[in-house]
């Protein structure tokens, strides 16, 4: 139990500043009310996770880079406090492509990730 | 220091998680991961919405709690990969269950953390008007 605690605490450490530093280094890139860093977030670490449990690596891996990484590296709440946000603003079109675009392509990737996994490792 | 701060918080969130995930067992649906996300959601917006506008608490201590603890806690990718496996094994309405509860109970709950901290900031503010 301790030796699992350790690997998911290191692997969030990493996927905790990588959100970080990513989300803010694309909302200096890109100024937009669609909040573009954490679905592009979302998604990248939805295929990655789908990636990783395909790849069959051994559960030390699936908990260091699976939970801990991957775990910390997408949120669940930011994407549903922005869109509440974007409803309170009356932004309806971005709320509802911001839901659509994070459902679909967040599952549609994590299956693309299992499928690439399942093929080529 | 502002980032070993989000960095210790972000790790207390991902043990959170995964101990939650640990103590609650529920084989054919992912209600470990559902609960998560779900609270996760009020607490963002209670973070956020309502500790924010303490004028005592540091723009630190909220990004370590909202981006570093909520943010770690909830997760998006093992949602995805839950719904897409239950998609694989045709466990259709299972798998609607799952994508719909977390679509509704997820805005539901923030919106609610949202009205909460609204009730808190009128009561703090009527307070220091008498």
């Amino acid at each position: 139990m301790l030796i699992n605690m350790l690997l998911v605490s290191v692997g969030a450490v990493f996927g905790v500043l990588a959100r970080l530093l990513l989300s803010n280094w694309m909302k200096t890139k890109w100024r937009m009310q669609f909040p573009l860093a954490t679905l592009c977030i979302n998604v990248s670490g939805s295929f990655l996770l789908g990636l990783l449990f395909a790849s069959g690596l051994n559960s030390h891996f699936q908990l260091l880079i699976g939970t801990g990484f991957m775990g910390s590296y997408t949120t669940f709440s930011t994407f549903k406090l922005e869109n509440i946000e974007l409803h309170l603003k009356q932004k309806y079109r971005l709320f509802w492509s911001y839901i659509g675009a994070s459902y679909i392509l967040g599952i549609g990737c994590a299956g693309l990730g299992l499928w690439v996994g399942n093929t080529y490792f | 220091m502002y980032y070993v701060w989000v960095a210790l918080f972000g790790v207390l969130g991902a043990l959170c998680r995964y101990l939650t995930g640990v103590w609650i067992v529920s084989p054919g649906f992912p209600l470990a991961t559902l609960i998560i996300n779900i609270v996760g959601c009020f607490l963002l917006a209670i973070v956020m919405k309502y500790l924010a506008e303490l004028p005592y608490i540091s723009k630190t201590i909220i990004t370590a709690l909202g981006t570093g603890f909520v943010g770690s806690f909830t997760t998006f990718s093992t949602f995805s990969l839950e719904s897409i496996q239950l998609i694989e094994k045709h466990w259709y309405g299972t798998a609607a269950l799952y994508i719909g509860a977390s679509l509704i109970g997820g805005l539901l709950s923030s919106r609610f953390g949202f009205y909460v901290s609204e009730q808190w900031l009128n009561r703090r503010r009527n307070r220091h008007a008498h």
